[in-house]
């Protein structure tokens, strides 16, 4: 790798003068690696998908002119709208259940997980972000499966009717995979808001309890608007985790029973490396990197801090 | 101000409650693990005779050695490589504020939110074209660039907050750019970088669709890659799947709670800048 080495090979003299020009631009050698990799392998392919996209393509044929037939597909093949539709049912098991119970423990906790029993809360709850999400998958198919913890609880309290194969019933199979991405969520949102919780100014409690409000007063006046940007990080992070959702989806499911679990990362990659329709595969694909933005942006809009 | 004692109890019961609730996967798998091979387990029973020796067959049917090699290589091919230029990029971008570093910066972000799942299919016809398909190589270029975006924002963040008088004073001490980068910023940097490689390590070792996609001798696979091959392969034997799972996790757990406190943090912070 070579690194400009400015100064030390050239005259002394007018030294700044040189840094003030050809300084500035040689400059760029520290940035050309990392923007040759990333227009390599991020910039090239995303141009080239959105090209597939408009294209009929088995991968190894003649791509055949399609223009917008593949979006169009996209919008109205019912499987494919189905398939959409899943990924934002997952947006309420990764993100909106993990944000609510992280912060009615981050409000209950507000005080207490310093010590040694805290320490311990923060390093379990943080275990599933640290596995990889494969490994989520194989424990919860394993929970979830007919002999599995689930069901066995189930039959322990007297309510053996409602056991089954979680992941593989219809009624069932895309809950239990939400729940797998709340498990996986829970501990970072919690612990983000625990963080937040702790930044907020004490006295604003003791204002809010001297006014005479109760815990939900309290909640709702004091600690929600304080949280704000964490939970705008929340909400982003597990958001992207659901729309984009693969890992957890293929292991425990396969996109099954039917179409009942299949999340649009799933589908792109059967399309692409299965049936060899890459074409739709890549405009499943802009649509799912349209839809990310469409929901990240305002997320962050909305969330964050306003400058005093 | 102190919490009231009904405070007090419901947030400790709450919290247990929540920790069990993560622990019971990883403590329902240990028990399936233990039965003896070839029986069918049920949920959460201890066995009365505890098979240990599931976890060496694993071992052996995992090709343990072998994986534990691979995810090694593959780690050791991105993490310092994306860490050096990601820093470097950083370092140009924020503080020497070099022509057009504003345009590049928003360029670089446009992959922030990007899924990979977007970039999948390209990628395998690209690699293929490099005749790279079933290597290593495979994995590790692509996954260099898909981190840039993150990478150079993070640093980029860090450098744009270091003051710019700590440079013009070596400068005016004849530094080259070289020197004052090397000599003054690289330990200031020293935190952020360390977070960027915890990230780094646990994005490579975690990632499963570029292993799948792009490499089918699952020897040749991050981790997360293998263990998803030994579920396509074991996933009917249900005692030997655990045992395998849980030998695959080992150690990204010991890692984990050998460096908790700064993995928890650099989580937290990657969070919140990304």
């Amino acid at each position: 790798m070579t690194l400009p080495a400015t100064g030390s090979t050239s005259p002394a003299r007018a030294h700044r003068n040189r840094w003030a020009r050809s300084g500035r631009w040689s400059g760029w050698l520290w940035v050309v690696p990392a923007l040759a990799m990333y227009v390599v392998f991020v910039v090239r392919p995303l141009t080239l998908t959105v090209q597939y996209s408009l294209y009929h393509w088995n991968g190894i044929g003649v791509a055949r002119w399609a223009g917008l037939d593949n979006y169009l597909t996209v919008f109205t093949d019912s499987d494919l709208l189905k398939i959409i539709g899943n990924a934002f049912v997952l947006i309420v098991f990764f993100s909106f259940i993990p944000v609510g119970v992280g912060l009615l423990v981050a409000s209950l906790v507000r005080r207490m997980a310093t010590g040694l029993f805290g320490t311990a809360v923060r390093t379990i709850l943080f275990l599933p972000q640290v596995i990889p999400l494969v490994a989520a998958g194989i424990a919860w198919s394993w929970l979830l499966s007919s002999s599995g913890v689930v069901n066995q609880a189930l039959r322990a309290v007297g309510l053996g009717g409602l056991a089954r194969p979680w992941l593989g019933d219809f009624d069932t199979a895309l809950p239990s995979v939400g729940m797998i991405g709340a498990w996986v969520s829970l501990g970072l949102c919690t612990i983000l808001l625990i963080t937040g919780i702790g930044k907020i100014d004490p006295s604003l409690y003791e204002a809010a309890r001297m006014d005479g409000a109760g815990p939900v007063r309290e909640f709702l006046a004091v600690t929600l608007p304080g949280l704000r940007r964490e939970i705008g990080v929340c909400l982003t992070v597990t958001v992207i985790a659901a729309l984009a959702s693969f890992d957890i989806v293929y292991i425990s499911t396969s996109g099954g029973p039917g179409y009942q679990t299949t999340v649009p990362g799933l589908e792109i990659y059967r399309l692409a490396f299965a049936q060899r329709q890459v074409g739709l595969a890549s405009a499943l694909a802009i649509v799912l990197m349209a839809l990310v933005l469409l929901c990240v942006l305002p997320i962050q809009r909305l969330t964050r801090e306003e400058k005093g | 101000m102190r919490l009231s004692r009904s405070e007090q109890v419901t947030g400790r019961v709450f919290l247990i409650l929540l920790v069990l609730v993560t622990l019971l996967p990883f403590v329902s798998m240990l028990s399936a693990a233990l039965q003896p091979r070839g029986t069918v387990p049920t949920g959460l029973t201890w066995p009365s005779d505890p098979q240990w020796g599931n976890f060496a067959d694993a071992f052996t049917v995992a090709n343990m050695g072998a994986l534990l090699k691979s995810s090694g290589l593959i780690v050791a091919g991105v993490v310092p490589v994306a860490v050096v230029i990601a820093t470097m990029a950083g370092f140009g971008l924020g503080h020497l504020k070099i022509p057009g570093a504003r345009f590049v910066f928003v360029f670089f972000l446009l992959g922030l939110t990007m899924p990979f799942e977007a970039v999948i299919t390209p990628l395998y016809y690209q690699i293929q074209d490099f005749g790279l398909l079933n290597t290593r190589w495979a994995i590790i270029l692509p996954l260099i660039g898909l981190f840039m975006p993150f990478g150079v924002f993070w640093m980029r963040t860090h450098f744009i907050n270091v003051p710019a008088e700590l440079s013009e004073a070596a400068r005016v001490d004849g530094s080259s750019t070289w020197q004052l980068f090397w000599r003054i910023h690289l330990p200031l940097a020293r935190p952020a970088i360390a977070s960027l490689t915890i990230l780094l390590f646990l994005w490579t070792w975690n990632q499963f669709l570029l292993a799948i996609v792009l490499v089918d001798d699952s020897t040749k696979r991050t981790m997360a890659g293998a263990l998803g091959a030994f579920q396509g392969q074991w996933g009917t034997d249900q005692v030997l799947l655990c045992a395998g799972s849980l030998l695959i996790l080992t150690p990204t757990l010991i890692v984990f709670l050998i460096f908790q406190r700064q993995f928890i943090k650099a989580l937290l912070q990657g969070s919140v800048k990304g």
